[in-house]
């Protein structure tokens, strides 16, 4: 979290430490130069335009491009796709962070205790996070497939019948989650466990003292100084939530996969807007929206944190 | 050791049988974690009637390798491979530079307009890509780089995490005595930036370069967009394409996939602990 919150020392008194050493400077601005180039580029450059673009009823294969003020705006609200990627979107995030948090976190608890049974887990546990997203979300389509799935197949020892994971709307969204669920656990395992060893032992050895019982420990001292990294696993997890896109695309493509509504998420909504049927100002608009709405979630996490220290 | 030991022994039986049950769990939960791997590297050693066998089994009765030579003819795979590779190699080699200069030169220089310029590679880094992918397409269709491979490794040549991660690694680690030191013996700023505050960051950098590695191979939307002639397709474009196409023949689909798996299990078996390590250090200063 330090992203936000260290701003660099003030260089305020460069002027009189190194007016005179100008070549310095010249170098600085020299070496930022190529990076600073293409960091204008490919990502000043485009955040901005996405901005202007979203009033601009901007279609690729049309030559006239109209200026149509906060009209894409005002048509997102009662765009029945939109509003869906939104609550579908809402869902899986709030899902898959509020999941991945509340099972890494017990984990990493237990695994802190080194041990080499400790490290086998957190390797194992870590391995999906390493592993590119697109071959995955085939072999988890494969694995959710109705007929000849090994979910359905390890379900059907329990007694419960075969489940149409991707092609029921109701569950094709949960099915996402899992996957992602699978997918991010390990990285949020990691970031708790350095935390939670960065805890000094003393303070638990006198909360030992003082007859704490494990609960106690965990409440009174573990959770509280775990905070900043809780925060900063909850933001980043947020963030990368609202972004989903890769499975979404995998699992609704081919035979056999989810109906596209069921699991449609902003992303493909931006996608298929921009890229299938050009509508490029309108998509900016959507853009525009899902920008906003992450920095809002970081906002509020952030909000959280600090009363929750204060208090 | 002693004092391990005997701590172990006045553990009650019924502490060890709660241990004992959280491992049987952690287990099963690592079965869980595994098995879509093992799944997906089963199902492509076995022939097309095997894959459709009810009940399934785990392991191949006939293991064949037709699914690998399988895919090479259906879809140009082996270039697929080589445009990953070669794009996920510039990105990281042009991540770890770019991070250094600019890490390097924010940490220890101080210039006018130092705050303002960092200030803003941090603030947008919260940014979605693909809240900005839209106009950054135009861009490229403006300067004719749709297409290319320029254009997909374009917003992949560097990294504002990476530049901040650098910068916090030179600014702690890296005592500004060293560079004045140098400075006195006559070296221009530039020997002092890759000869001495280079190989004084190494370990930060590597961390960087695996980031930078992970992410480029993983790359899907961008390429989806940029690249529509197949034979600039990177290993995730081409599986989706080839998914489409044959979307019910499991045994090659999950050949693909165990290709394009493969290259991130080799690089996390031989450098696992210092992946996980990096991961760390992001938590504890991102």
């Amino acid at each position: 979290m330090n992203v936000i919150v260290a701003a660099p020392r003030l260089a305020g008194t460069w002027f009189r430490s190194h007016a005179r050493n100008w070549r310095i400077i010249l170098f600085c601005y020299l070496a930022l130069a190529p990076v600073m180039a293409l960091f204008a580029y490919v990502r000043i450059y485009p955040i901005a335009w996405s901005a202007v673009l979203s009033f601009y009823d901007w279609n690729l294969i049309r030559a006239r491009k109209p200026f149509v003020g906060f009209a894409n705006y005002l048509r997102l609200v009662s765009d029945e796709n939109f509003v869906l990627a939104l609550k579908n979107t809402l869902t899986y995030s709030v899902a898959t962070v509020v999941l991945s948090t509340l099972i890494a976190l017990p984990l990493a608890v237990f695994l802190a205790r080194k041990s080499r049974l400790s490290a086998f887990y957190q390797t194992v546990y870590f391995l999906p996070v390493i592993t590119p997203m697109v071959p995955m979300a085939i072999a988890w389509k494969w694995i959710y497939d109705y007929n000849y799935g090994l979910l359905n197949y390890a379900l059907s020892f329990v007694g419960l019948g075969p489940v149409a994971w991707l092609t029921d709307p109701d569950i094709a969204l949960w099915a996402l989650i899992i996957m992602s669920v699978w997918k991010v656990l390990g990285y949020n395992l990691i970031l708790f466990l350095v935390g939670i060893r960065n805890i000094p032992a003393r303070y638990i050895e006198a909360a030992s003292l003082d007859g704490a019982d494990a609960w106690q420990k965990f409440r009174h001292i573990t959770f509280p100084l775990l905070k900043p990294i809780l925060l900063y696993v909850l933001v980043t997890a947020t963030i990368n939530a609202f972004n989903v896109f890769t499975q979404v695309y995998v699992m609704t493509l081919g035979s056999q996969a989810a109906p596209g509504q069921a699991v449609r998420v902003l992303v493909f909504d931006i996608y298929q807007n921009a890229f299938q049927y050009f509508r490029m100002g309108y998509a900016s608009a959507e853009a525009v929206a899902l920008t906003f709405i992450v920095l809002g979630f970081t906002l509020i996490q952030f909000r959280f944190a600090r009363s929750q220290e204060i208090a | 050791m002693i004092g391990r030991a005997k701590r172990r022994t006045r553990q009650s039986p019924v502490v060890r049988l709660l241990i004992l049950l959280t491992h049987a769990v952690l287990m099963l939960g690592a079965l869980f974690m595994v098995l879509p791997m093992l799944w997906m590297l089963a199902t492509a050693f076995k022939t097309p009637p095997e894959i459709i066998i009810w009940p399934p089994r785990l392991l191949p009765q006939a293991p064949t390798l037709a699914n690998f030579t399988g895919i090479f003819d259906v879809a140009p795979f082996g270039r697929f491979f080589v445009n990953s590779v070669g794009i996920s190699l510039v990105s990281t080699l042009s991540v770890c530079a770019t991070s250094m200069v600019a890490g390097a030169v924010f940490a220890k220089y101080r210039f006018p307009g130092r705050t303002l310029l960092f200030g803003v590679i941090i603030a947008t880094a919260i940014v979605p890509f693909e809240s900005y992918m839209v106009p950054l397409y135009i861009q490229l269709i403006q300067v004719h780089w749709i297409n290319t491979y320029q254009g997909i490794v374009l917003p992949y040549l560097f990294m504002a995490f990476g530049i901040f991660l650098i910068r916090q690694h030179v600014s702690s680690a890296i005592p500004t005595e060293y560079l004045e030191a140098a400075r006195v013996d006559g070296a221009s700023e530039w020997w002092i930036l890759t000869r001495v505050m280079t190989p004084l960051s190494a370990q930060a950098l590597s961390a960087v370069g695996i980031f930078a590695f992970i992410q480029a191979w993983a790359i899907f939307i961008w390429p989806l967009l940029v690249a529509n002639n197949p034979l600039l397709f990177n290993m995730e474009v081409g599986l989706t394409a080839f998914q489409f196409k044959f979307s019910t023949d499991y045994g090659k689909l999950m050949a693909g996939s165990v290709i394009s798996v493969l290259p991130m299990l080799v690089v996390f078996v031989i450098l696992r602990r210092r992946i996980i390590e990096s991961v760390a250090l992001t938590g504890l200063k991102g």
